[in-house]
């Protein structure tokens, strides 16, 4: 069994590191952020996490790092105990999506195993005793669903799933039995927001029963104008049908943001020039800047940078930047815990330093 | 530049196409989201959305299908597993173990049912099969009532308990 403190040092090494999701690479990658696919397993033989005392906890993780202990994956892999984290820590992996908010902020023993490249975690004792996600550059569902589909195949030889002919993966919640499995896509749709037509592709993806969240930040509130697109049901259609059901309407999205860029630029080129080269301007020389501000101001730049408004930028380093400006990875950059106001002074440093170069 | 509603700094811009014209409109975050909110449906928590839609569903069912009596009946009934009851599930909105799929087979169809329009599981399965990990499953029961045994210092039941829990586990 993995100690308290052990590994935790080596999370600093991901911070040199550019994750999977952000390599700014792949199909669709000025508009496609990331795509993602995550699979809720539990363990036949023990209650469900929120009924599982820590003794229960315990040996749920022991049986998964026995099962992952000689597996391929194994080499690259990272076990963090992340009860054992203090906060900016436990925010640091949020931001970077190796875990979700709701295991960053829970209660009893729980682990992660990360993938030293970011193209996968495992989160044990989340909701579910096995939360497996695979992320994805762009938008590239068939590698993700390949690469999960095989960690699933290989802890499956290992544990025993809880599994009914009739309802499938069992879970501790029924909205997401079945497959288990959520299909998102992460996408970018800042010229979507201003010509303001995100409400008519809400309603739109409703009725194919698909799901929209704005993303990073917290709640529900689009940051940056980062949307994430995911499967509502999980039961009843096989893992095929569920990724097609998603990456099928991607590409419309798509669209609709490509010729909202197309309609800014024709009406009123002037105008989005001047309000992308203001949002370059504030970030090159801000002395005390938000992470809400940040994350709005780069999104502008961001677009400007693929619609060769602004150059000098790639969209790996315009991805990092996202990231690096968020409230744990600044005072993770700094290497110590700030309070907001100096968290601003840090990142308008930061973001001066790394525009003005 | 200042927002167009009260003195903080503007940091949304907003293009308004609505009217022919593009419109230029600058608010600070309150009142942007105040502007979008107004003809737009925020995005809602996913989980909450659903977790209401869940106890909405329930309740109709359970309340319109089914006469007092019934409703009580049914959420008194607890899995002989975890020992959690139907009307726990209901007020956590989580389960207590995998055999609740079991327990409460019925009620939780008709609210399959409404979450997903389908209650047959389609696509990958484990190799293992649903045999093997029902009788796995056991295990939760075996062991609680092993403990119980011990503390009650019945060692006969204890050990006739200890001999079916190794079976299990030595079956794979």
């Amino acid at each position: 069994m993995l100690q308290e403190g052990e590994n935790v040092v080596k999370l600093d090494d991901l911070l040199a590191r550019r994750g999977e999701w952000l390599r700014g690479e792949g199909p669709e990658s000025d508009i496609v952020m990331s795509s993602r696919i995550r699979l809720a397993r539990n363990l036949a033989d023990f209650p469900f996490v929120r009924l599982a005392g820590e003794a229960e906890r315990r040996q749920i993780t022991e049986r998964v790092q026995a099962a992952l202990a000689d597996s391929p994956f194994s080499p690259e892999l990272l076990p963090v105990r992340v009860d054992a984290l203090s906060e900016l820590d436990r925010h640091f992996l949020v931001e970077r999506q190796l875990i979700s908010r709701e295991f960053g902020e829970g209660q009893g023993l729980r682990l992660v195993f990360i993938d030293r490249q970011e193209r996968f975690s495992i989160m044990v004792n989340e909701e579910d005793h096995l939360r497996i996600q695979v992320m994805r550059s762009g938008l590239d569902l068939e590698p993700a669903w390949k690469l999960i589909n095989e960690l699933d195949d290989y802890l499956e030889r290992h544990l025993t799933y809880a599994f009914d002919e009739q309802f499938g993966y069992l879970t501790a919640c029924p909205t997401n039995v079945g497959t288990g499995m959520r299909v998102s896509v992460m996408l970018h749709l800042p010229a979507v927001v201003i010509t303001r037509q995100m409400d008519q592709i809400f309603r739109g993806l409703e009725k194919l029963e698909l799901v929209v969240r704005g993303l990073f930040g917290e709640g529900s509130q689009a940051m940056g104008d980062f949307y994430q697109v995911s499967n509502q049901i999980s039961l009843g259609r096989s893992e095929q049908e569920l990724i097609a059901k998603v990456g099928d309407v991607i590409p419309r999205i798509i669209e609709y943001e490509r010729k909202a860029r197309e309609f800014l630029m024709n009406e009123s080129q002037e105008n989005l020039h001047d309000r992308v080269s203001r949002a370059h301007g504030i970030l090159k020389t801000a002395q005390t800047i938000s992470s809400e501000e940040t994350m709005h101001l780069l999104s502008s730049v961001r677009m400007g940078v693929h619609l060769g408004l602004i150059s000098g930028l790639d969209t790996p380093a315009l991805n990092e930047l996202f990231l690096l400006t968020q409230p744990a990875h600044v005072q993770k950059l700094v290497g110590a815990e700030l309070d907001s106001a100096d968290r601003n002074i840090e990142r308008a440093r930061f973001l001066r330093k790394r525009l003005n170069t | 530049m200042k927002c167009q509603k009260c003195d903080r700094p503007a940091t949304y811009h907003i293009t308004e196409l609505a009217s022919g014209t593009p419109v230029e409109l600058h608010f600070c975050e309150e009142h942007a989201r105040e502007y979008l909110a107004s003809g737009q449906t925020a995005p809602s928590d996913q989980m909450t959305q659903i977790a209401e839609q869940m106890a909405e569903h329930l309740v109709k069912h359970m309340v319109v299908g089914k006469a007092a009596e019934e409703l009580k009946r049914l959420d008194q009934q607890t899995c002989p597993y975890c020992g959690i009851s139907f009307h726990d599930f209901r007020h956590q909105g989580r389960l207590g173990c995998p055999n609740d799929y079991q327990a409460f087979r019925e009620q939780l169809e008709s609210l399959i049912l409404n979450i997903h329009g389908e209650t047959q599981h389609k696509g990958k399965r484990p190799s293992k099969g649903a045999e093997a990990a029902a009788r796995r499953t056991e295990l939760i029961r075996l062991r609680r009532e092993i403990k119980e045994a011990v503390e009650n210092e019945e060692y006969e039941r204890a050990s006739q308990l200890r001999d079916q829990i190794r079976e299990i586990e030595e079956a794979g």
